[in-house]
């Protein structure tokens, strides 16, 4: 499948991939971060049940401290 | 359009700062400057002397609450913006109630946890209400890295996504005031776009 992560294209070689794996397999583990699948938060704790489809728009959005 | 036109525009607004430190006081100071009609400001802390490093405060106000300080300094700046000063502590259930009636929020908490709360409480409970994140802003130089990025209509992002603070990289005054500076810059833009009010 293809998505949109962060603007750009990937591609994966399964479909309907569950957002923890997407995140290994991009290697986007350990940080605090924020998701959003076609403009809609995702909770942490549905990371393992949300599924991301082809086509699908993802953003990952990175949380640093310091303010 | 002249400044004074746009300074007409901008006072119908509203917006809501999380945090009154580095990014929230500079922010606030430059929205103020603008013309924003009102700000509604929220910080539990009190000023110390480490804040002075970036934190639009000074010295004779170490000590005092960050929110009734930074209501006092805008009304020196621009005496026409209403700031409405909150010092209690935010979480998941006053959010909603502190900004309510807000334009925008601007996230400027200091923790990566407490901006991680922040988003999920201003996007699931305030639907609708774009938000401003600042997100790395630490250390110095590295102007190239510093982004900005618009996830969604109501989501923002000013920093460079990438540096933490910690003891050998603080936050200082330069580069947290260019992502203060730029949060405000995108409230600006949001709400010259808004024009049915």
């Amino acid at each position: 499948m293809k998505i949109s992560l962060n603007n750009r294209e990937v591609e994966f070689d399964k479909d309907n991939l569950s957002v923890n794996e997407i995140l290994e397999l991009k290697k986007l583990s350990f940080r605090m971060r924020v998701i959003k699948i076609n403009g809609v938060l995702i909770p942490k704790d549905r990371y393992d049940s949300t599924i991301v489809k082809d086509g699908d728009n993802v953003q990952v959005l990175y949380l640093m401290s310091g303010g | 359009m002249k400044f004074s036109e746009i300074k007409d525009h901008l006072s119908q607004f509203r917006i809501g700062i999380a945090g009154a430190g580095g990014l929230g006081s500079n922010c606030a100071v430059a929205l103020a400057r603008s013309g924003i009609g009102t700000l509604v400001i929220s910080d539990f802390d009190i000023i110390e002397p480490a804040n002075l490093n970036r934190q639009y405060f000074f010295v004779n106000q170490i000590g005092m609450l960050k929110s009734v300080a930074l209501k006092e300094n805008i009304a020196r700046v621009n005496p026409d913006t209403t700031v409405i000063a909150h010092t209690e502590r935010l979480n998941e259930s006053n959010i909603p109630e502190i900004f309510a009636g807000c334009d925008i929020v601007v996230e400027a908490f200091d923790r990566d946890d407490m901006k991680e709360m922040l988003i999920g409480t201003v996007q699931t409970r305030m639907p609708g209400i774009p938000l401003i994140i600042g997100s790395g802003v630490a250390g110095w130089g590295k102007n190239e890295k510093i982004r900005y990025r618009k996830i969604d209509d109501t989501l923002y992002v000013c920093g460079d996504e990438s540096t933490s603070a910690d003891a050998d990289q603080p936050p200082m005054a330069p580069r947290v005031g260019i992502v203060a500076n730029m949060q405000a810059n995108t409230a600006i833009e949001i709400l010259m776009h808004n024009k049915h009010l």
